[in-house]
């Protein structure tokens, strides 16, 4: 394994109880992998390891050549990983581009360019016709592309996002992969979703991984993943027949 | 550099800050010297007030113990030229420095330690009550029976040792009140303003976007009590006695943040305008009252309290945000966005 990112036999207890179990998998650099699971299956734990909030139990993860398990969040962004709140957290007070300005100012100091980086950014998002609104006017669609364009503005090398598409209509969801999508198509910019739409999933992701009860318990393209009786079961149940 | 501070600044916003300075500059020519004290103490307050709003208004830190960075900075100079000789502007660097390590201290344990929000302010609180008990009984100044400088005659003025009439030691606090005014203009569009009020908004937010928030953070404390301690110099030699059981007071840190509340948190006019409505219409309020043949013990007190009742109801973000909304001057942030890659 010698992927982007790759994370080895990570486990993490809280208190006694498991929330991630030996899980192993790769990101290889370019593609868009999705980690999906019912609720409580430890996606968000997982999650929370690569993105710095807690360190494993046990386990490493290796991104770009270098171990990150056990860096503080603004470390693993420094390192080149962007990410996501499944609750979005804008900046409210600050205007739109000032909040994705923030982001930009991580490989600038220059205020000037980093406002050129969050208007290259904004466009792409959809967002820049309002980005002298402040954050706080945003209805949630906006915000949810608002802390993609913020992540972005970092320039990351791998994009973590965080059930991105929860709350989101159905329309809004098809908006968000297709910009998705097309960032990754031609920036060749890594993502790791987390995901419950699955919509979004079998649209966007190469391939995925299916954690159940903190344990990963397939991997594969989505078309294989979802026909696995393991995962039919656990997972999709009555909504997959 | 001036280009830069002017950038994005409205031409009518300009003309109107000219019109102010221009009044404080040349208000010895025509004020009193009641009118020229009451001044003093506004822009006394304006500055300090400008330099809590660093660590509240831009960094989202509440400290309440503000009065601990103007004791220490006043005691330091103080001392100096009591024991040394030594003028205060030898003394401010030798101020500054001390007031800067005790931030930092307060600013380490809070922010290492994840002390943070109401806990960080009583901290904040718990430091200043520190100095004041232990300088009860430091005796090298004074300990409770105070310090005192010696006071020379009004003949002329000596800016060195910052003895003479109150114009001199108005246009004294003025610089400062300009300078601090500036100053707080270019950090807060800075990187670093920018990165502080990240924190502020969300601090878990800042983090995720790389931003070493307990850097920023020391770096917001350090500021704000570096360019606290002039005041406290100031106040020394303006008043020529220090006693701890006063200057350390909480309600000397109070007063401090009084004015930037009112004015409007986080705002670079906030701390003016505040100021200049506490100290200035509480004066006026004293006098119409005197004059009405009146004299109710505590009467600014009341009137501090009802200011702050009537902002934080009607006004929650302070009066200079609306009012600059009302003299079209919140206009920069709209009109200063170019297109994509221009």
């Amino acid at each position: 394994m010698s992927g982007l990112l790759d994370v080895s036999a990570v486990a993490k207890n809280f208190s006694g109880l498991r929330a991630v179990a030996d899980v192993s998998f790769s990101v290889q650099s370019g593609e868009i992998f999705a980690v999906i699971g019912p609720n409580g299956a430890g996606k968000t734990t997982l999650f929370n390891m690569i993105a710095g909030v807690f360190a494993p139990d046990a386990g490493e993860i290796i991104f770009d050549g270098a171990r990150i398990d056990g860096m503080t969040p603004d470390a693993v962004c420094r390192r080149g990983i962007g990410r996501t709140f499944q609750l979005v957290r804008p900046f409210p007070a600050l205007t739109v581009e000032e909040n994705v300005m923030v982001g930009a100012l991580l490989r600038r100091s220059d205020l000037a360019a980093a406002l050129r980086r969050a208007h290259e950014v904004l466009w792409r998002l959809d967002l820049f016709d309002k980005r002298a609104q402040p954050a706080s006017a945003l209805t949630l669609p906006d915000r949810k592309r608002l802390e993609v364009a913020r992540a972005l503005a970092t320039e990351p090398k791998l994009l973590l996002l965080d059930e991105v598409m929860a709350g989101l209509r159905p329309t809004e969801t098809d908006r968000m992969v297709e910009i998705l999508r097309r960032i990754n198509k031609e920036t060749g910019l890594t993502i790791l979703l987390i995901e419950h739409v699955m919509r979004a999933v079998m649209s966007l992701a190469s391939r995925v991984l299916v954690l159940h009860h903190g344990a990963a318990i397939a991997e594969g393209t989505p078309e294989i993943v979802v026909r696995e009786p393991a995962v039919v079961q656990s997972y999709l149940g009555a909504e997959a027949v | 550099m001036t280009a830069r501070l002017l950038h994005g600044v409205p031409r009518h916003a300009l003309v109107m800050l000219a019109i102010l300075f221009a009044a404080l500059v040349f208000a010895p020519l025509y004020a009193n010297d009641y009118l020229l004290t009451t001044l003093i103490v506004i822009l006394y307050f304006a500055y300090t007030g400008q330099a809590w709003n660093i660590l509240m208004g831009f960094a989202g830190q509440l400290s309440l113990g503000h009065a601990l960075y103007v004791g220490l900075g006043a005691y330091a100079a103080a001392a100096l030229y009591v024991h040394f000789g030594a003028g205060p502007w030898l003394g401010m660097p030798v101020a500054i420095l001390i007031s800067v390590a005790c931030g930092a201290v307060i600013g380490f344990l809070a922010f290492r330690f994840g002390v943070a929000g109401v806990y960080f302010a009583i901290l904040t609180i718990a430091f200043a009550e520190f100095a004041r008990i232990g300088f009860d009984h430091f005796t090298f100044v004074g300990g409770s029976a105070g310090l005192f400088l010696p006071v020379a005659n009004y003949a002329r003025n000596d800016l060195w040792l910052l003895r003479g009439a109150p114009a001199m030691f108005y246009y004294v606090i003025l610089a400062f009140t300009v300078f601090g005014f500036v100053l707080c203009h270019a950090l807060l569009r800075s990187r670093l303003g920018y990165y502080w009020q990240a924190i502020r908004e969300d601090e878990e937010a800042a983090r995720s976007l790389g931003i070493n928030t307990f850097r920023y953070k020391m770096i917001a404390i350090v500021i704000s009590a570096a360019m606290t301690a002039p005041a406290g110099v100031f106040y020394a030699f303006y008043y020529n006695n220090l006693f701890p059981e006063q200057t350390f007071f909480i309600l000397r840190s109070i007063e401090i943040i009084l004015g930037p509340i009112i004015g409007g948190i986080g705002t670079l006019f906030g701390p003016i305008i505040g100021a200049f409505l506490i100290s200035g219409l509480a004066e006026v309020l004293q006098e119409l009252l005197t004059w009405f043949g009146f004299d109710p013990p505590g009467a600014k007190r009341v009137f501090y309290g009802l200011c702050l009742l009537v902002v934080v109801m009607v006004l929650p973000h302070g009066i200079w945000p609306p009012l600059a909304r009302l003299l079209r001057l919140d206009g920069a942030r709209g009109k200063a966005n170019g297109t994509p890659g221009s």
